[in-house]
């Protein structure tokens, strides 16, 4: 089986975030950690159990700039056999249906059996990327999947739904899937995976050889921090301190306890 | 959820002068078309056909687009549901557009719609604009509208069959499922604690353990915290899990992101715990803590004894 999987580079979960520049249209990225979008971790947790499986290969795609490289090794590392690396400056600044059209055409002579990316991003959150993808590569879909199994010439997934249910769906192949973060663990790259990933192939794209500049669908004006919903009272001072403030509030302004 | 889009839909055709409708999709659908009539609606589409019984991404998505198309939809709007998540960005893809999703508000700029939605799990807001020619596509979040604003009137249900065949739908739904049985009935606890991904690891589990006990609380988690099996399913909080409302609620080491701020938002009081003064969750709290949450549960265990 023929997986390829989507995986995104974006800046680590505890970043302190800036707002960029004059134009308030993006994050300030200077001094920011980068790591793999962690449910693009656990897609490609799902295609390396599969290939481990059923056999095949699991070729990696990600669109970013040189950074992105890193996450690329990393993924070569922990067991993908090669890589496509879409170099695109701003992955934010492009609509994902233009990203999804790039992603489309870099994998025009693939002709992969199944594609598994996390069912959103870390940074952009849009949560749309695959379905999308699906769509344009005229493939059938599923998303928020939880587990993947054989099934006769096709899949059987599982499916997490709203409230506690889940749903068991099939269909054929080639397929598309969304992956659900937690659903199994993540494996540690071995040294031996390491070394390998060194001379393992990626095959890198410019964007401008896969798609011209096109009017976007929908444009990020501006982002700003939230305001706030509720005036809360935060509480300084050392722990003792803060708890005992917070117990009082709790018992005679809330009165709550 | 569905009344809250429509409210946002009602709203948007105010301001944007533009009618409304309501579609439902379904088999058997007229009950819950007629349940929308005492609404101020133009007409309610009743999209029925027995291949839209079941949901399948394919099924909706056709039977979507030949109404929308017949009717030159300007604005599409969506409750940001997970059904939705999986078949709205490919209808609007299938039309050439993108949705926007996840939207948390809005507002009219100079005769154009603005919607707001969160990045970076809930650390960051963005307005974000349609580009080119309708129809436009936008999820509502769950909570950024009120059912109750909802206008009355009357409208009529008009029943529409989509030109829909069996071979068109590729994928096969099965039966629905639940994994645990719900022994926790979070939502009826009175005082909460709930624990994120800031507790670190499970043996460190039996601290916020105590405080729900010295509270008389449930303990509860965020997803990662059961998805890792700190503690059980059945004690999740947020969009996968349980939605509560206690008089109290206590995040500890939970950042907040949006998915589980739509499980507990509605708390009388929320209190928040974290180490990162930035969290999302100091947005919805009434009392907060920034600190290291192995020095001030602690504390605040000996400060409820001491009472």
């Amino acid at each position: 089986m023929k997986i390829v999987v989507a995986i995104k580079q974006v800046p680590s979960r505890d970043s302190q975030l800036r707002i960029g520049g004059a134009a308030a249209t993006w994050i300030e990225e200077g001094d920011l950690a980068y790591e793999i979008n962690e449910p693009d971790a656990y897609a490609l947790e799902s295609g390396l159990q599969l290939k481990e499986k059923l056999t095949g290969e699991v070729v990696v795609l990600c669109a970013g700039p040189e950074r992105a490289s890193q996450t690329i090794r990393e993924a070569l590392a922990k067991g993908a056999d090669r890589a496509i690396h879409i170099e695109t400056d701003q992955p934010g600044s492009s609509d994902p249906l233009a990203l999804a059209r790039m992603m489309a055409k870099a994998l025009a002579s693939e002709k992969p059996d199944l594609i598994l990316t996390g069912l959103q991003s870390d940074d952009l959150g849009y949560g749309q990327t695959g379905v999308i993808l699906a769509e344009v590569m005229g493939l059938p879909h599923a998303s928020i999947v939880m587990n993947v199994e054989a099934a006769g010439s096709g899949i059987k997934v599982k499916r997490e739904l709203e409230d506690g249910w889940f749903q068991h769906v099939k269909m054929p192949l080639p397929a598309l899937l969304t992956i659900q973060s937690g659903a199994t663990k993540l494996r540690y790259a071995t040294l031996m995976g390491i070394k390998k990933a060194k001379t393992k192939e990626v095959r890198r794209v410019p964007a401008a050889e896969l798609a011209a500049p096109a009017q976007p669908s929908i444009t990020l004006d501006r982002i700003y921090m939230p305001e706030k919903t509720k005036q809360s009272q935060i509480f300084d001072g050392t722990a003792k301190e803060a708890a005992a403030k917070l117990v009082d509030k709790l018992r005679f302004e809330a009165r709550v306890l | 959820m569905s009344l809250e889009a429509l409210a946002a839909a009602q709203q948007f055709g105010a301001e944007l002068h533009l009618p409304v409708f309501a579609a439902v999709l379904g088999h058997g659908v007229e009950p819950v078309a007629q349940a929308l009539a005492n609404y101020d609606i133009q007409k309610i589409h009743a999209i029925d056909h027995e291949l839209l019984a079941a949901y399948t991404p394919d099924g909706y998505t056709i039977a979507l687009k030949q109404l929308i198309e017949s009717h030159r939809a300007g604005y599409v709007v969506f409750p940001h549901t997970y059904q939705v998540r999986d078949f709205a960005p490919k209808l609007a893809t299938a039309l050439d557009r993108v949705l926007i999703g996840d939207v948390i508000g809005h507002r009219v700029d100079d005769g154009a719609l603005v919607l707001v939605r969160q990045l970076f799990q809930g650390k960051i807001n963005a307005d974000l604009r349609f580009e080119g020619e309708p129809p436009y596509f936008a999820s509502i979040q769950a909570g950024a509208f009120r059912a109750d604003s909802l206008r009355s009137g009357t409208a009529k249900v008009e029943t529409i069959t989509p030109d829909l065949k069996a071979e068109q739908i590729r994928t096969k739904p099965l039966e629905l499922f639940r994994e645990s049985q719900r022994a926790v009935n979070l939502g009826a606890a009175e005082i909460i604690v709930s624990v994120g991904r800031g507790i670190k690891e499970a043996a460190n589990i039996p601290i916020v353990q105590k405080l729900a006990d010295a509270l008389g609380a449930e303990l509860a988690g965020s997803r990662p915290v059961c998805d890792t099996g700190w503690l059980p399913m059945e004690r999740q909080v947020g969009s996968s899990g349980q939605t509560v409302a206690p008089k109290l609620y206590l995040a500890v080491g939970i950042s907040g992101a949006i998915q589980h701020l739509v499980g507990m938002k509605g708390s009388k009081t929320i209190v928040a715990i974290n180490k990162d003064p930035e969290a999302p969750i100091f947005e919805v709290a009434d009392y907060g803590i920034v600190g290291d949450l192995f020095e001030v549960v602690p504390a605040l265990i000996e400060a409820l004894n001491e009472g």
